[in-house]
C-alpha cells in the first residue's frame, strides 16, 4: 500500500485556539477519504495543511513520503475543488480549466485539447467560451472539478464542494463523484459536515470534533460501532442514552447508544435479549416513509421510527399516550464511558 | 403593533406611490435629475457652445458668431506645447501615483489588521482636509533652498546628487522649487490619495481565495499577481488614473506656485478667461482635457482594462 498523505501528531494552533490538536492520519493511494465534522471541528483546516494555504504550527506532514511543510502550494501535487468553487471571473470556461497547465509552460494548443478533454468529463465541452457568471451552480461545480483534474493531481482536495446545490443535484453530483474516482483512480480526501455524504460515498471516514479525530473508519464500521457519544449522535441520528438512564435499563452505568430503527414496539411477548422502557408520547412527526415518535423516558427523551408501511395513522399512539418499546440487545453500542459533548 | 396613518389623504396617496412604483421612483429622481441635467451638463454645453463664439483681437470683445476658429488656435504651436507639457506631466504624475500607490493599497488590502487599516485611512485623508492651497504653498517652502529637502540633501551629503539631477534637461532647474522635478514631487504628493483609495477598493473586492485556487493549481506568485490579481484590479488603477489624469490635466494653482515659467492648460485657462477675456478660447481649451480622457478610456477598454468588470 502507498501512503498519499501522512499526518503525524499535527497541530495548527491560532493563537490559543487550536484548529487542528495533534492530529494523525493515514490516507492511502486510491481511496475516497472523507473528513467529516461540524462547522468548526478543524476538518477544513487539516484540508487546507495539505494544500498548503496553511502551515502546520507543530507536526509533520508527508504527501507520498515527502515533507510537505513548508513548501508552498504551487510545489505540491494536490488540487483542490473550493467551496465557493473560486473560478476566476475574468476568464472564461475554457481558460479556467486551462490555467493550471499554462502557468506551467504548457504549449498553448496542448493545454486547449486537455482542457476540452477536462471538460467533456463533466459533460460542460458546449460552454467553454462562457464565462463563470453565466453558468448555473452546478456547471460552476463541474468546471472547477475539471480545472483541478486536468492537471493530474495524485490527490483530489474537494472541500465541502456540494454545500451549495439542493438535494436533487447534490445527489447526482455525489454519483459522478464517485463514478470519477473509480475512473481515475486517485486519492480522494472530501470534506463535509454532511454525514450521508460521508457515510455513502467513502472508503474511510475520519469524524472531527473541536480539533481532534474522535474515529477513522469504514462507514459501516462508525454507523455501526460509534466509539465515542459524539459519534453515535453525529453520524446518523442516535438515541444516546446517559448513565442514569442506562442504569434503570441495564443495572449498569455504562453510557450507550441506540438507534431509532432499532426500536421497536413491545407487543408482549416474549422477548429474551432484549431491554424495554416506557414513558409518555411527547411528539409524533410524519415523515413520509416513517414515522418518528419521541417519548419522555423520565429523565431524557427517546425517539424512534416506524415505518409508514407497517403501521396506519390508527394503530399509531398518540401524544400522550403510554408506551413500551424494546430493542435487541445487539443493537446498542457500549460508549467509552465519558460526559457526552458536542 | 404597526401604527397605521390615520390621515385618509395621506394613506391614500402612500398606498397609490406604494402601488405605482414608476411615481415613486420619478418624485424620488425628479430634484437630482433636474440638479444634474441644468446645473452639471447645462453649463457644461454652454461652455462648449462658447467655444464656437468668436473673439475679436482688436476690440477684446466677444461676438456670437460662430466658429472653429478657437479649435484651430489650440494647434498652433504655442498652445499646442501648452497641451503636450501638461500632458506629459499629467502622464507622468500618474504612473507615478499608481506605482507608489498600488504596493501601499496591497498592503492595506492583504495585510493590514483593521486598526492598520484606519491608521492609513487617516493617513491618507488627513492631507485632504487641509486647503489645497496651503499644502502647495508649504510646498514651496519645503522645496525651496532654505527648505528642509535642501537642508536633508546637505546632512546627507548628496547635495552633489540633487544638483546633478537638477542640471538634467527638461526635469532640472535652478533650485527645486523651480524645477519641473518639483512640480512632479508635488502633484504627486497631492493626487496620491485619489489613486490608492479606488486601487484599494478593487482590491478588496478580491476574493483571497481566487489567488489561494491559482497558487493551488500551480502558479507561482508572480504568475498569479499577473493573470489573476492584475486583471481584477485594473479597472481600479483605471479610476484611479482618471482622477489623478484629469486633476492634473485641469490644475492651474500648482503650475503657478512651483516650477519653471510656462503655461499649463488650467493657467492657461484662468489667464484667457480672466486677464484677457477671451472666453471662447478658455471655452476650447476646457475642452481638451475631455478630449484626452475620452481617448485614454477608449485605449484603456481597447487594451481590455474593463474585460474583469
Amino acid at each position: 500500500m502507498i501512503i498519499a498523505v501522512e499526518f503525524t501528531h499535527v497541530s495548527r494552533h491560532y493563537g490559543n485556539v487550536k484548529a487542528v490538536d495533534d492530529v494523525s492520519i493515514c490516507i492511502a493511494e486510491g481511496e475516497f477519504f472523507s473528513m467529516l465534522g461540524p462547522s468548526g471541528s478543524g476538518k477544513t483546516t487539516c484540508l487546507r495543511l495539505i494544500a498548503g494555504f496553511e502551515q502546520p504550527t507543530s507536526g509533520s506532514i508527508q504527501i507520498f513520503g515527502q515533507e510537505a511543510a513548508g513548501a508552498p502550494p504551487y510545489e505540491r501535487e494536490v488540487n483542490t475543488v473550493f467551496q465557493d468553487y473560486a473560478l476566476f471571473p475574468h476568464m472564461n470556461v475554457l481558460d479556467n480549466v486551462a490555467y493550471g497547465l499554462s502557468v506551467k509552460g504548457i504549449a498553448k494548443h496542448a493545454c486547449i485539447t486537455r482542457a476540452e478533454e477536462a471538460l467533456n468529463m463533466v459533460a460542460l465541452a458546449e460552454y467553454s467560451k462562457r464565462k463563470p457568471s453565466e453558468l448555473s451552480g452546478g456547471q460552476r461545480q463541474r468546471v472547477a472539478l475539471a480545472r483541478a483534474l486536468v492537471n493530474k493531481p495524485r490527490v483530489l482536495l474537494l472541500d465541502e464542494p456540494l454545500g451549495a446545490l439542493d438535494l436533487k443535484l447534490r445527489e447526482q453530483m455525489q454519483h459522478e463523484l464517485k463514478t470519477l474516482h473509480k475512473q481515475l483512480g486517485i486519492t480522494f480526501i472530501y470534506v463535509t459536515h454532511d454525514q450521508t455524504e460521508a457515510l455513502s460515498m467513502s472508503d474511510r471516514v475520519a469524524v472531527f470534533n473541536k480539533g481532534r479525530i474522535e474515529q477513522v473508519d469504514s462507514p459501516r464500521n462508525l454507523y455501526r460501532q460509534p466509539k465515542t457519544s459524539f459519534v453515535a449522535d453525529f453520524v446518523g441520528t442516535s438515541n444516546v442514552i446517559n448513565s442514569e438512564l442506562a442504569l434503570q435499563i441495564t443495572a449498569n452505568h455504562q453510557p450507550f447508544s441506540i438507534r431509532p430503527e432499532h426500536i421497536f414496539f413491545d407487543n408482549g411477548a416474549k422477548h429474551p435479549n432484549t431491554f424495554a422502557v416506557n414513558g409518555t408520547v411527547v411528539d409524533l412527526q410524519y415523515q413520509g416513509a416513517n414515522n418518528k415518535i419521541t417519548f419522555d423516558a423520565g429523565t431524557q427523551k427517546i425517539s424512534f421510527v416506524v415505518s409508514s408501511a407497517d403501521y396506519n395513522e390508527a394503530e399509531l399512539p398518540k401524544i400522550g399516550n403510554y408506551l413500551i418499546v424494546r430493542w435487541l440487545k445487539s443493537n446498542m453500542v457500549m460508549l467509552e464511558n465519558k460526559s457526552k459533548s458536542i | 403593533m404597526q401604527t397605521a396613518i390615520t390621515n385618509p389623504i395621506l394613506r391614500s396617496f402612500s398606498n397609490t406611490l406604494y402601488r405605482k412604483n414608476n411615481w415613486f421612483l420619478l418624485l424620488l429622481l425628479t430634484p437630482p435629475l433636474l440638479w444634474f441635467g441644468v446645473v452639471y451638463l447645462g453649463s457644461l454645453f454652454a461652455l462648449l457652445w462658447q467655444s464656437f463664439y468668436t473673439f475679436d483681437d482688436f476690440s477684446m470683445a466677444v461676438t456670437n458668431e460662430l466658429t472653429l476658429g478657437n479649435y484651430r488656435l489650440l494647434f498652433d504651436s504655442t498652445n499646442l506645447d501648452i497641451i503636450m507639457r501638461t500632458l506629459s506631466m499629467a502622464v507622468a504624475v500618474t504612473l507615478a501615483c499608481a506605482c507608489i500607490g498600488f504596493p501601499i493599497a496591497y498592503y492595506m488590502t492583504r495585510y493590514g489588521s483593521a486598526r492598520e487599516k484606519g491608521f492609513f485611512y487617516i493617513a491618507l485623508m488627513l492631507p485632504m482636509w487641509a486647503s489645497y492651497i496651503v499644502k502647495t504653498y508649504a510646498w514651496t517652502i519645503i522645496l525651496s533652498q532654505q527648505g528642509i529637502l535642501y537642508w536633508l540633501f546637505n546632512h546627507l551629503g548628496l547635495t552633489g546628487a540633487l544638483n546633478a539631477a537638477l542640471q538634467l534637461p527638461v526635469i532640472g532647474g535652478n533650485t527645486l522649487a523651480t524645477s519641473n522635478l518639483g512640480r512632479f514631487i508635488v502633484f504627486t504628493y497631492i493626487w496620491l490619495p485619489f489613486m490608492i483609495l479606488p486601487i484599494q477598493a478593487a482590491l478588496e473586492r478580491v476574493p483571497t481565495n481566487l489567488l489561494q485556487a491559482s497558487s493551488d493549481l500551480g502558479a507561482k506568485p508572480a504568475q498569479t499577481f499577473r493573470k489573476v490579481l492584475l486583471p481584477l484590479v485594473i479597472p481600479g488603477v483605471v479610476a484611479g488614473s482618471i482622477f489623478t489624469f484629469s486633476l492634473t490635466l485641469g490644475d492651474y494653482i500648482i503650475p503657478q506656485l512651483i516650477g519653471p515659467s510656462g503655461l499649463y492648460i488650467g493657467t492657461m485657462v484662468y489667464t484667457m478667461q480672466g486677464s484677457i477675456g477671451n472666453m471662447p478660447l478658455a471655452a476650447a481649451f476646457t475642452v481638451v482635457p475631455i478630449v484626452l480622457i475620452f481617448i485614454y478610456l477608449a485605449l484603456a477598454k481597447r487594451a481590455g482594462a474593463f474585460d474583469a468588470l
